[in-house]
């Protein structure tokens, strides 16, 4: 089976993030890791690998730093990784982003594509979607539970009150929570073995995507303004005179919490 | 001399400083509170292929080396040195002499399990009569039959009681040799062996997460074939392993120190007092800078040693030089941490007091920092 896996990188959300002066994210600067749902998926792959006898393909699309990601995700056991790298691409918008990413895939003809629901810098979480409308394919989001037999996948949807049962068939793209596995750590062998393993690097040229498309040039959405979230007010202490309950009670209803 | 931390050491090294915050900080203060062994840490680390680096694939090691190994236990040991150390001894003192000096049938028994960190294994060299002077061994083994037959006992041995401890090496006296010294040996003895019985835990100071036993041996029988190396070097043999730890055990040492400047560094931007943080004081301020430049030196003392190991250069001197010299900075940096912590420090529940209950024993294990400073004097040629 032919599995892809999208990782991107982006500033750990751990740490102090940073917005550059043209309202993108400062990516140089910041603690760089490969984005929390993406190892989810990249974990679910490798378990799909293993199963199937297939290989796993990474495809991120990124900066230079991205190949960081790219070696960390091929000692976690990956096979090869695809990244697309092109000066053009700083700024682009998730429209963009997927217009490039579909032109990628389509070099690999995937049966099966895994991708984290969201990213935790963007978190437009609507590359999915968009990515099976380009590729015309299954769409499978959100999912805590994979299972892929017969030329087609199966997903329980993880919903705010409870799952769905989605099937379709493949080729499917499949973004994943981080509900649905515990992704392993890589090894030591893992990391002297990365340095071996294929990384094709691709621009926009290659991919025959015009660069006026993509990128701060062609954003479909602009940031027009940030700023900083306001430091969190100071708590409100009720302190116990008799009447703790009825103030408490009084406190949930003003802020509409009951 | 220089080792450059770079390439797959580095991430290795990052890998393993992941780890140890995400699966080994948030945990691990329970498991030393109540005494426990960390099972599940330790079967992680393996999967890391930490228990291997030193080691090459073809004995079913990771293939790193000396060095990457030291740099994982740093890591480690930044968060608990307790957990570092199970390790070390079980690479140092169990592995190790067995990769060194054992048999082909001895390499296949046990380095697979214990490179991949699924068995542990220990070396049993000081006794309850005394550990510095390791020739005043009183342990006894004597040959009848196809078997050895070991009496005596060991005191503090690391690694000798867990659930998945496969072995203890231990040295004992097998004869006399011609010039009317002891003859010492080194004799594998599996765990579960008649005759050999694993006292319980002791109570520890520090190091509450790992595990050490006093072993007791009553005409305990194991094959001719567990000598390990020749016959009568077991005494040089050992010597030359302990030469090698001490370069892990200064890695392990230095993490402590560094453990001891991160956790500072954050609780003086934390804690307000007189309207700001501490760490705006310049006299704190001051005692965290004294404290990194401690960690820094000594880490380039253990840097600087398995440089000279992996060029093949002798580093004996240099080996104890970083051993002396780490221990000494792991007790300065952990009494400062804990004075930076006011007196959260001295609450068992922060970090820092966990550094501080186990720093001392950085000058008292493999080889007190007394027998340190004899092997630099005598290194140094000074008159003996
Ligand atoms: C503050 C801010 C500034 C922004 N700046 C601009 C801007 O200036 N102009 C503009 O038009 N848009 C901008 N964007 C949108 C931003 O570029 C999108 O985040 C990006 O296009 C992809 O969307 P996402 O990461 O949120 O995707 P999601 O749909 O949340 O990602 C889902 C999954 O898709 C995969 N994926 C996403 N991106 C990649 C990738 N690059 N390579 C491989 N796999 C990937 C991953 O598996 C990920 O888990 C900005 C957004 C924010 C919040
Ligand atoms: C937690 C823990 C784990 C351990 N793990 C192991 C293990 O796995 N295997 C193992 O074999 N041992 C192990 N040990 C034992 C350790 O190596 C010894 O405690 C150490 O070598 C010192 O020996 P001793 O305790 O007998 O002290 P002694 O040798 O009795 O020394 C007492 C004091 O006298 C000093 N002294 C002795 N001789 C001289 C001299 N000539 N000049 C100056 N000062 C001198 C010493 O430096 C020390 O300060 C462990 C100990 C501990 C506490």
């Amino acid at each position: 089976m032919n599995i892809v896996v999208l990782v991107k990188q982006v500033p750990d959300s751990g740490a102090e993030r940073q917005l550059t002066a043209d309202g993108t994210i400062d990516r140089e600067n910041a603690t760089r890791v490969i984005n929390e749902m993406d190892e989810y998926a990249i974990e679910e792959g490798l378990r799909l690998a293993d199963t199937t006898g297939g290989e796993v393909t990474l495809v991120t699309m990124g900066p230079d730093e991205a190949t960081e990601s790219i070696r960390k995700a091929l000692s976690m056991g990956a096979h090869k990784a695809l990244h697309v790298l092109d000066p053009a691409l700083h700024g682009s918008c998730a429209l963009a982003t997927s217009r490039v990413l579909a032109q990628a895939l389509q070099t690999i003809n995937p049966d099966i594509i895994i991708c984290g629901a969201e990213s935790t810098d963007g978190r437009v979480g609507a590359l999915p979607a968009m990515l099976a409308e380009r590729l015309n394919i299954t769409a499978l989001t959100g999912a805590r539970k994979l299972t892929v037999e017969d030329g087609s996948a199966t997903i329980e949807r993880q919903l705010d009150d409870g799952y769905q049962v989605v099937q379709g068939s493949l080729p499917a793209i499949v973004s994943v929570w981080d509900t649905i596995n515990e992704p392993r750590y890589p090894s030591f062998r893992g990391i002297m073995q990365a340095k071996s393993k294929p990384v094709t690097t691709l621009s926009l040229a290659d991919l025959n995507v015009d660069p006026s498309t993509v990128g701060s040039a062609g954003a479909s959405t602009e940031v027009v303004q940030h700023a900083p979230r306001p430091p969190r007010q100071a708590g409100v202490k009720i302190v116990d005179e008799g009447d703790a309950g009825d103030k408490l009670v009084e406190f949930l209803l003003a802020e509409k919490l009951v | 001399m220089s080792i450059a931390v770079s390439g797959e050491r580095e991430e290795l090294r990052k890998l393993v400083a992941e780890f140890a915050r995400n699966e080994i900080a948030p945990v691990i203060g329970d498991f030393y509170e109540r005494g426990e062994f960390p099972y599940d840490i330790i079967a992680g680390l393996g999967q890391l292929g930490v228990f291997g680096l030193p080691f090459p694939e073809e004995v079913g090691g990771s293939g790193g080396d000396y060095f990457t190994f030291c740099l994982a236990l740093e890591e480690i040991a930044k968060v608990d040195s307790s957990v570092a150390i199970t390790i070390e001894a079980s690479v140092g003192l169990g592995a190790m002499p067995i990769y060194r000096f054992g048999t082909p049938e001895q390499r296949e028994r046990w380095l697979p399990k214990l490179l991949a960190g699924e068995m542990l294994g220990g070396f049993g060299l000081t006794e309850p009569g005394g550990g510095s002077d390791a020739g005043s061994t009183q342990t006894r083994a004597v040959v009848d039959g196809d078997e050895w037959v070991i009496n005596g006992s060991k005191a503090f041995i690391t690694n000798s009681g867990t659930r998945i401890t496969g072995f203890v090496t231990v040295s004992a006296v097998t004869g006399t040799k011609p010039d009317g010294r002891k003859e010492i040996s080194t004799i594998i003895v599996p765990a579960g062996t008649p005759g050999m019985t694993v006292g319980k835990e002791y109570s520890k100071v520090g190091w509450r997460a790992s595990d050490t036993h006093e072993l007791a041996f009553d005409d305990c029988r194991v094959p001719l074939s567990n000598l390990l190396g020749e016959r009568g070097r077991g005494y040089a043999q050992f010597l030359e392993m302990l030469d090698e730890g001490r370069i892990a055990i200064s890695a392990v040492a230095t993490g402590l120190a560094q453990g001891c400047v991160d956790e500072s560094v954050k609780y003086s931007h934390e804690r307000q007092a007189f309207g700001r943080p501490i760490g705006a004081n310049q006299a704190l301020a001051f005692q965290i800078a004294d404290m990194e430049m401690r960690a820094h030196t000594a880490r380039l003392g253990y840097y600087d040693a398995a440089a000279r190991l992996l060029a093949g250069e002798p580093f004996k001197k240099q080996a104890a030089i970083a051993k002396l010299y780490s221990s000494d900075v792991a007790v300065q940096n952990a009494r400062a941490a804990t004075q930076v912590h006011g007196g959260y420090g001295f609450m068992n529940e922060f970090p820092v007091a966990r550094a501080w209950r186990d720093c001392k024993i950085f000058e008292i294990g493999e080889g007190t920092n007394e027998v340190q400073r004899m092997l630099i004097a005598r290194e140094l040629g000074l008159p003996q």
